[in-house]
């Protein structure tokens, strides 16, 4: 009867609890329960549980979580919002990962890999980690906040006092990808003892402070299984050689800032360690780029799939010049210093781009800096056949544009445009975009992501609506005429997660006429809408199984009326009523929710 | 009986058992610096949707509930639009907020229905380029990370000479004695000390009076009348900030332009904790200059 659990059943990811296939597992789990008496549940869980991914918030209680699984080898959170990374998310909203630590560090011994999602993670559960899991190899710190380099060196020194008793430390992947980090020296890293040698993944480039250069020389050295390194800016660019030297089985490389005096000797170092770098697919950092010393990364053009240029200000001939280069291209992320005429050129050379994110190098001066329009744009659709993902910021667009492009990419899955007026029109006809946004949802059948941006009236909804059918995740702001945008959306995406909006004239209405869509849904987030608080309450009574959160730093939540309109909306599932940890400037709209939590409890009691 | 969203609790233990469980490890564990007063947990009947308490990084930090407006109302003149000045603030949807105050960190009070859809030609703005827009709060879309990096890059390119451009934003932290977490502000929001000022009081108000009403929970830490009355008419607080050097200074005491360009985070300390800051300052001021003239 247990083979009936594979191993994979048993994830949990909560993201999905609406769609079938996760229901069905707790249905068919639910059952099998029902019907085999003398199995106790938590034996077949606990032979078959290993990974628990958990895509929202707050969705299971943390007790509901963490239980004596002594399988579990892996654990990622993502916890708050995605406009979060946008500062729409008041600090002190939530996501502190230290309970979940003290619990894990209890009944997961055997835990082997944390990865955390913009979550506060502090100096104390970084000590907790470092201290509690003998097999621990990966942490990965996406866009997360709330620790110093403190905890990394407690990270890097763990097997202090345990490498005596195990012959090697294993620490493989240490990626703080975007996270904030309080900065105290570049210490930590001379943590790392001489017995690791484990290390595969590094991935410091959030950091600002300079790291022990000698200490940083012999952890790679002594890392022969190291594919990625990213350094941080202050490695300084004249010792980017020595260190390639001692690492030329890199697949990845972040280089640290890209400047330096002009010196022979240091390019042609620069150059011949670049070239012995034989492995060499993915290459990013490139702050403060110096142009003459691009030339140095020539050798390994050829092979490269991956080039993240968006913090290089270099101007279109020498951007140009390097992505020319680059005929195995698949992902491209560059500022749009690379204008239209790089972008053709990109079209004719990189015939296997899948991705490309294009980034603004003033987003906050009114007039075009630089020659990139929606031309460049429509140049990549054409020439790059298989690309799939865009994300691309610019000043003006036009629903002309946007129809070639999306008859140009059927097989685009994912669609970010920001315009970066708010409301901007077509240039070229001042019309709405609806009509180009909705020849995009027609002809990408297969479209997964879209964020929509520039003036835009109800009928964009609808023809998202009756179109985006297995659009997932749906990003809106400054957007709609009325209610109807919403309803249109939340009443055609079939396979709506997750629905980001703000500043939208969107209501009541369509909130509490689509009700049960909302569950079916990982999350909702509306911020600067015409949401009014009593229809948060009315939600929250209609759907005992959704969080209804009401954030407001105005104050004084509890003296407002009903027909006030809320700041910040945040919906979301959940199977464990109101977190504990909210602020005081958030509420819960559920009225009744100790009687909730108790008869879960009853039902599951055993 | 629906099963679909009966989610179980796998664990079969009591819900509130491990959460208690959870909280009192930390509570209990005297390796850990707790600020905490009381632990509250979700006894039935007596919930309520506000916590007073929260685990946050090992220390159980009061959450003070119920800001009131008045601190900063009484210290403040009158209301500012910090953001959108100028042009009513149609261009880039922000909502006038008749007159109120806003938090830094929270977009426009929401869009009323009444907005039409326009056809509108490019709204009006400053137009002497290369002007700064006027910012939203996180619009476009950018991450911080990226846009702190993009201004340390504008600030190096900057230093040929050219003309100030304004390079987006600037965050840094601020923090508070007391206050369970800290808050983040943009410097180049604001143009001169009163104004960053009377935002930070804004923000930090729901920190400096404590309401407990109808709960019955108490706190060894709550502020009396008194200490109410001290901080609307005294300095109880004092605004200061560590700059480049790592020094700390008094905010207020250098030119706001030295100040945006040294500043690298903000502590609102006790007035006791600050005696001493000042003639620093001032010393400072002179350094700079001279630095400059050489």
């Amino acid at each position: 009867m247990l083979q009936v659990f594979e191993a994979r059943l048993f994830e949990l990811v909560t993201g999905e609890i609406g769609s079938e296939l996760v229901a069905g597992r707790i249905v068919m789990a639910i059952s099998f329960r029902e019907e085999v008496l003398e199995h106790s549940w938590y034996a077949i869980e606990w032979w078959c549980q290993r990974r628990i991914f958990i895509g929202n918030c707050y969705v299971v209680s943390l007790a509901m979580k963490i239980r004596r699984f002594p399988e579990v080898r892996s654990v990622e959170l993502k916890w708050k919002p995605h406009f979060a990374d946008f500062n729409l998310v008041p600090d002190g909203w939530g996501g502190y990962f230290y309970p979940w630590i003290c619990e894990m560090a209890r009944v997961y011994p055997l835990l082997e890999e944390i990865k955390l999602k913009r979550m506060v993670v502090t100096d104390e559960c970084l000590e907790l980690i470092s201290k509690s899991f003998k097999n621990f190899k990966v942490l990965v710190l996406s866009s997360c906040e709330g620790f110093s380099t403190d905890g990394l060196a407690a990270i890097a020194a763990n097997c202090r006092h345990c490498c005596m008793l195990f012959a090697s430390w294993n620490l493989r992947e240490l990626d703080l990808r975007e996270s904030e980090v309080e900065d105290l020296s570049g210490h930590w890293l001379s943590h790392f003892p001489d017995s690791c040698t484990s290390l595969q993944s590094l991935n410091m480039s959030c950091l600002a402070s300079e790291v022990n250069f000698s200490a940083l020389q012999r952890l790679i050295a002594r890392s022969p299984n190291l594919k990625t390194l990213r350094l941080n800016r202050a490695v300084p660019l004249e010792k980017l050689s020595t260190l390639l030297h001692r690492a030329p089985q890199l697949v990845e490389l972040g280089t640290g800032a890209y400047s330096a005096e002009i010196r022979p000797n240091v390019y042609s170092n620069l150059a011949e360690a670049f070239s012995r770098c034989k492995e060499l697919m993915g290459l990013s950092g490139f702050w403060d780029v110096v142009p003459s010393y691009l030339p140095a990364i020539y050798s390994v053009c050829s092979r490269l799939t991956s080039l993240n240029l968006s913090y290089a200000t270099i101007q279109s001939p020498d951007v140009t010049k390097i992505v020319t280069q680059c005929p195995n291209l698949q992902s491209l992320s560059v500022l749009d210093y690379i204008e239209d005429a790089g972008l053709h050129a990109l079209s004719l050379s990189c015939k296997d781009l899948r991705e490309l994110r294009v980034f603004p190098s003033d987003p906050f001066v009114a007039d075009a800096n630089v020659s990139l329009t929606e031309q460049g744009l429509v140049a990549v659709s054409e020439g790059c056949l298989k690309l799939q993902s865009v994300l691309y910021f610019c000043r003006q667009m036009s629903n002309a544009a946007l129809t070639t492009i999306a008859k140009n990419r059927p097989n685009l899955n994912c669609f970010r445009l920001c315009i970066l007026e708010p409301r901007a029109p077509d240039y070229l006809t001042l019309e709405p975009l609806d009509n180009g946004f909705g020849a995009i949802v027609d002809h990408c059948k297969q479209l997964q992501r879209l964020s929509l941006s520039g003036l835009l009236t109800d009928l964009v909804f609808e023809y998202i609506g009756n179109r985006a059918k297995k659009l997932e995740m749906l990003s809106i702001a400054f957007a709609g005429d009325s209610d109807m945008g919403l309803h249109h959306v939340l009443s055609g995406c079939d396979s709506l997660r997750k629905l980001e909006i703000r500043d939208c004239p969107f209501g009541d209405k369509a909130l509490l006429d689509n009700v049960s869509k909302l569950e079916t849904m990982r999350s909702l987030w509306m911020s600067s809408c015409s949401v009014s608080l009593g229809a948060c309450k009315r939600l929250s009574q209609k759907m005992p199984r959704l969080n209804v959160e009401v954030i407001d730093e105005q104050g004084d939540l509890d003296s407002r009326s009903d027909n006030s309109p809320v700041e910040k909306l945040y919906v979301y599932r959940t199977v464990a009523g109101p977190r504990l940890d909210m602020p005081s400037f958030i509420r819960n709209m559920d009225q009744n929710p100790t009687c909730r939590r108790y008869s879960l409890e009853k039902l599951f009691s055993e | 009986m629906s099963v679909s969203i009966k989610e179980h609790d796998y664990i079969g233990l009591s819900e509130a058992n491990m959460e208690k469980q959870a909280y009192e490890m930390i509570y209990n564990n005297k390796d850990l610096n707790l600020k905490a007063t009381e632990l509250r947990l979700g006894l039935p009947g007596s919930e309520s949707p506000e916590r007073e308490v929260v685990v946050h990084g090992g220390a159980i930090k009061i959450m003070m509930a119920g800001a009131k407006r008045g601190f900063s109302d009484a210290i403040n003149g009158g209301s500012r639009k910090w953001a959108y000045a100028g042009d009513g603030g149609q261009e880039v949807g922000s909502v006038k907020h008749s007159g109120q105050e806003t938090d830094v960190s929270v977009s426009p009070v929401p869009a009323l229905p009444e907005r039409k859809t326009q056809v509108s030609a490019k709204p009006n703005r400053q137009i002497s380029s290369p002007a700064p827009k006027q910012q939203v709060v996180g619009w476009p879309p950018i991450r911080s990370f990226r846009k702190n990096t993009m201004a340390v890059s504008q600030t190096k390119n900057e230093e040929e000479g050219d003309q100030k451009m304004g390079s987006g934003c600037l965050y840094v932290k601020v923090s508070m004695d007391g206050a369970p977490y800290l808050r983040k502000v943009d410097l180049e929001i604001y143009s001169c000390y009163l104004d960053l000022s009377s935002a930070l009081e804004k923000m930090f108000s729901c920190f400096t009076i404590g309401q407990y009403g109808s709960h019955g929970v108490r706190t060894r830490e709550g502020l009396s009348e008194s200490r109410l009355m001290d901080l609307l008419h005294g300095s109880e607080y004092v605004l200061t900030y560590e700059d480049k050097d790592g020094d700390w200074m008094l905010v207020g005491d250098v030119p706001w332009d030295m100040f945006i360009a040294s500043c690298k985070r903000m502590r609102i300390m006790k007035s006791s904790d600050a005696i001493g800051l000042a003639p620093r300052a001032m010393e400072k001021c002179r350094n700079r200059t001279e630095a400059d003239n050489e």
